[in-house]
């Protein structure tokens, strides 16, 4: 079987903070990290090739760094790695970001599954899976915690999706686009063999020129519909604590109430 | 190589930029400003230059199109098991809004099976029209047959905005749609305004775990795209008066055309789900094991509310992912959030901080959840949860 894993690197997850002083934005130098829905993407194909055998590759877009994402993915166990790296690609949305993922795919050859993150905990936009489905014209099953069955040479899986009511049991042709939310499995650590592999894997380049059939109007900034025109930090909330004091539980849960009841929300 | 070119003459040197960059790319060297690798060209840093020394590359709109063609705003109608979805509602408002803002009018886009009740709900929420398109196909939502269908009627109606719910569904539906139109789609939208000049669609939304926001816009692409986030629009009044034309239209795909199935669905246990709840009563490490949520159930549902939790209890296994609120869970944003041994990591701030009240029961009165509390008690919330829940039995009885 033929897996691909998308993977994004993200800054970690506190590095952005903006300071309530004077409203500036404030950095740790936190390292970057592989976006945490991607990790259990990642572990997904490892155990989808545990099963089936086959090879996984995973490819990440983004500045020359994030070749330390997919060093990582080499290390839990993926055997090829593709970065997508080039200037032009630079200020990409996401729907240039599936528009370019998606060449990179059609030329890497035939796949049976595509896994992803449900989104990217920096955009938080969940955005790049479907956009990649629709390019490359496969089948879309999205937030998906479970793979109860998958037939490869049936071509068809059965997924279960989690979404705001319950769950939902889907039956599906392969090839296939996944997103994956974190209950899906338990990411593994490094194995030594592999993170010794990771270290002399040759990790392969893309750029721009490479991509066969491109539109390189469609590509990086240009290409993206959407255009970022301000960023400020968020409204702060009104009202300060009101720290509830009292010489009982009981007196105290009144008085709560009673305000709580007062705010006509109930 | 960063997008971002600086004019080393202009420079003062004044640091304003590098404050702004959300992405930590822009650092002084010496006394010039100097980009990095981790710049993505978000343009963040362009207006809090004094004297213009930054610049993008200027953008070539690539669609020429005439944009004065797509008029309209239009309103994708979730609905769920044959019942409209609030979240519908509350975008029909503010499309409403927008559509009189722009003079023109509301269209409801209202897929389904046997759902003709909902496009006379959608009509009294404000619809003019609406397009109704009832099959056994689109009984359940899937992907395929939703987007298709809608896809075809966007371009042949040319609509010029296209506003769908930040769900499960409609994220799933507007990624695949907004890509197949090459348009520009602003994820989990907190704010919908139309700029008073050029009459485009301003669009505003958390980023970064809701640490910071963004403006965005779609400029020389349509429809302009966006999914909203639940609960941040209020639900219009019904207006059974209101008026509106109901045009039957065909799906795009038959049955056959569809690879996906839905073969079952499984409700989970509580019947109100979290991101349509008004009222949430969470959970953390503090609830100390599964038993321990059983008195915030109680007050749930004293309060006819739903029950969150933060990742701790969820990695521990004593609730299922399902509730897990934050980050890496869902966003909620309910008039109240009643947080129990939660400490309020940013992690599980970023998916409940807009909530209207904020009310936190702690032990350690340092913990970070009483920075963004309305009310705090400090103390054992085995104690004060079920003394809460006891009042509001006998207060809310009178
Ligand atoms: C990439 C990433 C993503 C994440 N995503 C999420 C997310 O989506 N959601 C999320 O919630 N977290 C998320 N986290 C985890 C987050 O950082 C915190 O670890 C987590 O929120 C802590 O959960 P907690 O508040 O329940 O536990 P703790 O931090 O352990 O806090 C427990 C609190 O309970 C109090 N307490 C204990 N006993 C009692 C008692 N009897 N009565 C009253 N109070 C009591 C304690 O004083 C303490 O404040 C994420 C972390 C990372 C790195
Ligand atoms: N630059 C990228 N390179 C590789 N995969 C990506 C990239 N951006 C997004 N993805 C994938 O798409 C998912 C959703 O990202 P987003 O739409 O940005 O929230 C991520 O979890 C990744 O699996």
């Amino acid at each position: 079987m033929n897996i691909i894993v998308c993977i994004k690197q993200v800054p970690g997850t506190a590095v952005v903070k903006i300071n309530p002083a004077d409203n500036t934005l404030i950095r740790e130098d936190v390292p970057n990290i592989i976006n945490p829905f991607d990790m259990y993407a990642i572990e997904e194909g490892l155990r989808l090739r545990e099963k089936f055998g086959g090879k996984i590759t995973a490819i990440s877009m983004g500045p020359p760094q994030a070749v330390n994402a997919l060093k990582e993915a080499v290390g839990m166990g993926v055997d090829e790695a593709i970065l997508v790296t080039d200037r032009a690609f630079a200020g990409s949305d996401s729907w240039a970001t599936a528009y370019t993922l998606s060449l990179v795919i059609k030329m890497i050859g035939p796949f049976d599954i595509i896994l992803c993150g449900k989104q990217a905990i920096d955009g938080d936009t969940g955005q790049v899976g479907p956009g990649l489905a629709r390019q490359l014209g496969i089948t879309q099953l999205t937030y998906i915690f479970k793979i109860q069955k998958l037939d490869p040479s049936a071509k068809t899986i059965i997924v279960e999706r989690l979404l705001e009511e319950g769950h939902e049991i889907v039956e599906g042709k392969l090839p296939a686009l996944l997103t994956v939310v974190k209950d899906i499995n338990q990411p593994r650590l490094s194995s030594l063999a592999n993170l010794r592999r990771s270290g002399k894997q040759k990790i392969r380049m893309v750029v721009a020129s490479d991509l066969i059939g491109v539109d390189m109007a469609r590509l990086g900034l240009n290409g993206s519909p959407t255009k970022v025109i301000k960023i400020f930090s968020p409204p702060k909330r009104d009202g300060i604590l009101d720290m509830i004091h009292a010489d009982t539980n009981e007196k105290a849960a009144a008085i709560l109430a009673d305000k709580i009841i007062a705010e006509k929300i109930l | 190589m960063p997008l971002l070119e600086i004019d080393k003459d202009k420079c003062l040197g004044c640091g304003n930029c590098i404050d702004v960059c959300p992405f930590g790319a822009l650092t002084l060297e010496g006394d010039i400003v100097v980009v990095n690798e981790k710049c993505t060209g978000c343009g963040a840093c362009l207006e809090a230059c004094p004297v213009a020394a930054l610049r993008l590359p200027a953008n070539k709109p690539v669609k020429a199109e005439n944009l004065t063609e797509y008029r309209g705003v239009w309103v994708w109608i979730e609905q769920f098991h044959g019942q409209m979805c609030d979240i519908a509602a509350e975008i029909l408002g503010q499309g409403r809004k927008l559509a009189d803002l722009r003079q023109t009018i509301l269209t409801a886009c209202v897929l389904g099976y046997n759902v003709e009740h909902i496009t006379k709900k959608a009509i009294s929420f404000g619809a003019d029209r609406v397009f109704w398109v009832d099959d056994p196909s689109l009984a359940v939502y899937r992907t395929a047959p939703y987007a298709e269908t809608l896809i075809r009627l966007a371009r042949l109606h040319k609509p010029e905005i296209f506003l769908l719910g930040a769900s499960s569904r409609g994220r799933d539906l507007a990624g695949s749609v907004a890509t197949d139109l090459y348009t520009g789609l602003t994820a989990d939208c907190t704010g919908l305004d139309i700029d008073p000049e050029k009459g485009i669609l301003i669009q505003t939304r958390p980023a970064f775990g809701g640490n910071i926001m963004a403006m965005i816009i779609c400029p020389d692409h349509r429809p302009q795209m966006a999914t909203v986030r639940h609960r941040v629009f209020e639900m219009p009044p019904a207006d059974p008066e209101h008026q509106g034309d109901v045009i039957t239209v065909v799906p795009s795909l038959t049955e056959e055309q569809i690879s996906t199935r839905v073969t079952d669905f499984i409700q989970e246990l509580d019947k109100i789900n979290l991101a349509d709840a008004r009222i949430i009563v969470a959970g953390g490490r503090g609830v100390g094991g599964a038993d321990g949520f059983e008195p915030l159930q109680k007050l749930a549902q004293v309060l006819g509310g739903a029950v969150g939790s933060s990742r701790s209890a969820v990695d521990a296994g004593w609730i299922s992912y399902a509730h897990q609120i934050g980050q890496t869970g869902r966003t909620v944003r309910p008039d109240l959030y009643i947080a129990c041994g939660i400490s309020g990591a940013i992690q599980h701030l970023a998916g409940m901080k807009t909530s209207r009240i904020i009310v936190a029961i702690n032990k350690n009165a340092d913990a970070p959840i009483f920075d963004v509390a309305n009310y705090g008690i400090v103390g054992d919330l085995f104690q004060i949860v079920p003394a809460l829940t006891q009042q509001f039995k006998q207060k809310m009885q009178k």
